[in-house]
């Protein structure tokens, strides 16, 4: 079956003053209808570029260096404007992180619906209004009519991105980008954004990629996940086999980070380190320098995502070829 | 809306308030109605009797609040060159100057809007690069000195266009237009172009720089990921964010262009507020500088509070808060 969407050693780039920097280094993955997946990592680590990639907004100077962005079959990046402008928001729709953002703050809900259903169909704006009004119900926003009305402002931060994920759904896309779409907003509330977005992905078949560094959004509603850092994807498969059961040092580092009951009144561990500036990507593996496995190799040789039978995922790491002629 | 605007024109009436008291403290301090009215040849006695008669000796709140009682009933004071009302000299002028900064106005508005849009989404285009350092010529030069080059330009060298004055008028009831002729059009251009030399390249780089800061709104980057079209990208969404911050400096500088006509009004001869302006300070008519101060007062608080109740129509927030 051919998949959805499927990125093809997709490098990101960043023309700066001092020279180009690589923000996204060969990223590969592939997503197939109706499938949700998460892409983890830390502030900085390429995650977000590569969502915005996809639909081809990445703020100025970023820009595609190399590899193809194929959705349903067609490479994006052959794609004019127009074409581009044809997709985005139709087939593809995005999430963004910051509700009280997103929405412009002198245009009134219902015109920003309304807009975006007249942008791809042509049909009027009575049609527009029903279809709108029928979203806001997905979402469960209480009174829809009167709320049509009225302007972001008299809306609280979860209401707001229950009506971006209406605006989302309006044109029933095959494929949502949500970046980071729980974490200005308050626990509780995050739960809830979360239930609603799983909830119409299942039932309206919707594929959907999550762009997080939180691994407990991930697991709740995500079927496979990719660790990204520094520009690449160091691990990715299922993922509750990759919670449960993390094989790349930098996984494991994230999911030991996480506070738990085990380690009640102990300090979190940590990874030792930062992750490196995209300026000065340490040579070798980029993890290298916190890395509690490494050995000589790491510094010189970039290890490759490979596909391991025995963990029935992809890891990017040298350890991980002893490992896996090993015990494990 | 209503009581938004209610209460936008009590502040309006309370500014106007400190206005007069300042005004009337001018004139209190600088001005002497005695002199205005007898001349030198009259012997300090006398003089001491009207001043008694006038209640010029009487205590300075008590004059204040005559003052006051007056102003409101249009009367400030009589002209001491003109020997009129100061406030009928003043209306007399008034349309020269209003009809000067209306042309301009519109000049800015559609100049400046249009080039600044095209600067904001083009910033690397040439043309954008040419307009932005034009704007910082335009912005350099005062405006005494665009006048002269104008007038040298298209008036000593082609006699394009006439130099100096209104030209022909044409009288509508109190109101002396030249509007309504086309040698009166003919006049109007350089010394409106002239007044616009300094605003209109200010406009052109606020709202370039306004709007460029608005297209990297995240709102802005939602609306490219709905698929809109650019047109309604940067016309809808984009422009009307941009209007609010420069709807705000317009009226204060539209105030300010009535104000200050007063250099391209000298170069040109145009017989309005400014020009009279000028005439009072060289005749030292209190009076009539005070009425001045007055209207133009008046003016500046009619068109902020104007301002203030378009912004509320554009941003919903104003609005919600005024009805609250």
């Amino acid at each position: 079956m051919e998949h959805l969407l499927e990125l093809q050693d997709v490098v990101i780039r960043f023309a700066l003053r001092s020279g180009d920097l690589t923000a996204v280094d060969g990223v590969s993955f592939s997503l197939n209808r109706g499938e949700r997946m998460g892409l983890v990592g830390e502030s900085g680590a390429g995650k977000s570029v590569t969502g915005f990639s996809i639909i081809d907004l990445i703020s100025k100077p970023g820009y595609i260096s190399s590899g193809r962005i194929l959705f349903e079959g067609k490479d994006l990046a052959g794609l004019s404007e127009e074409e581009l402008r044809i997709i985005r928001g139709n087939r593809i729709s995005m999430i963004f992180q910051d509700p009280m953002m997103t929405l412009n703050p002198v245009l009134t809900i219902g015109t920003q619906m309304v807009e975006t259903l007249q942008a791809h169909r042509d049909i009027s704006d009575e049609e527009a209004h029903g279809i709108a009004l029928e979203k806001l119900r997905k979402v469960h926003i209480p009174s829809p009519e009167k709320r049509l009305i009225q302007y972001p402002h008299e809306f609280s931060g979860g209401m707001r991105q229950r009506i971006v994920i209406a605006i989302a759904l309006l044109t029933d896309p095959a494929l949502i980008i949500a970046d980071e779409p729980t974490t200005a907003l308050d626990v509780t509330i995050q739960a809830e954004i979360l239930d609603l977005l799983l909830e119409l992905c299942e039932s309206e078949k919707t594929g959907l990629i999550l762009i997080t560094h939180d691994l407990a959004v991930v697991s709740q509603v995500t079927q496979k996940i990719a660790v990204m850092y520094a520009g690449k994807i160091v691990e990715m498969g299922d993922t509750t086999r990759i919670i449960s059961q993390p094989k790349h040092p930098y996984t494991q580092g994230l999911i030991n980070a996480l506070p738990g009951s085990e380690h009640l009144g102990k300090r979190l561990n940590q990874i030792p380190g930062m992750m490196p500036n995209l300026m000065s990507i340490p040579p070798g593996c980029s993890f290298h320098p916190r890395c509690p496995l490494r050995v000589a190799v790491c510094a010189q040789q970039i290890p490759e995502l490979l596909y391991y039978e025995k963990f029935s995922r992809e890891v990017a790491c040298h350890v991980m070829e002893q490992l896996s002629g090993g015990d494990l | 809306m209503f009581a938004f605007t209610v209460r936008r024109i009590a502040q309006g009436i309370f500014v106007m308030l400190v206005i007069s008291f300042l005004c009337f403290t001018i004139q209190h301090q600088i001005g002497d109605p005695v002199r205005d009215i007898v001349g030198i040849s009259v012997s300090t006695a006398e003089r001491e009797a009207l001043r008694d008669k006038m209640g010029l000796n009487d205590p300075f709140l008590t004059q204040y609040v005559r003052f006051l009682g007056k102003a409101v009933h249009g009367d400030v004071g009589m002209s001491f060159f003109f020997k009129k009302p100061a406030l009928s000299v003043i209306l007399a002028k008034a349309p020269a100057t209003l009809e000067l900064v209306f042309i301009s106005s519109i000049i800015i508005i559609f100049v400046s809007i249009p080039l600044g849009i095209y600067c904001a989404i083009n910033p690397r285009k040439i043309l954008s690069r040419i307009i932005m350092g034009l704007s910082i010529v335009g912005v350099s030069i005062p405006v005494f000195l665009t006048a002269i080059i104008l007038i040298y330009i298209f008036s000593v060298e082609l006699h394009w266009l006439p130099s100096y004055g209104r030209g022909q008028l044409v009288q509508i009831g109190p109101w002396r237009t030249g509007l309504l002729t086309l040698d009166g059009w003919k006049h109007l251009i350089l010394p409106s172009i002239a007044l616009s030399s300094i605003m209109l390249p200010l406009f052109i780089r606020l709202i370039r720089s306004q709007m460029m800061e608005v297209l990297e709104t995240d709102y802005i980057k939602f609306a490219w990921a709905k698929g809109l079209h650019r047109k309604r990208i940067w016309f809808v969404h984009a422009f009307k964010n941009t209007l609010l911050p420069v709807i705000t400096v317009g009226g204060v500088q539209l105030g300010t262009m009535i104000a200050f006509t007063i250099l391209t009004e000298t170069v040109f001869q145009w017989q309005g507020l400014g020009f009279l302006f000028i005439e009072a300070v060289e005749r030292a008519d209190t009076t009539l500088l005070v009425a001045y101060l007055m209207v133009v007062g008046v003016i500046f608080v009619v068109v902020n509070t104007l301002v203030d109740i378009v912004y509320g129509l554009v941003n919903p927030m104003v609005r919600i808060q005024g009805s609250k």
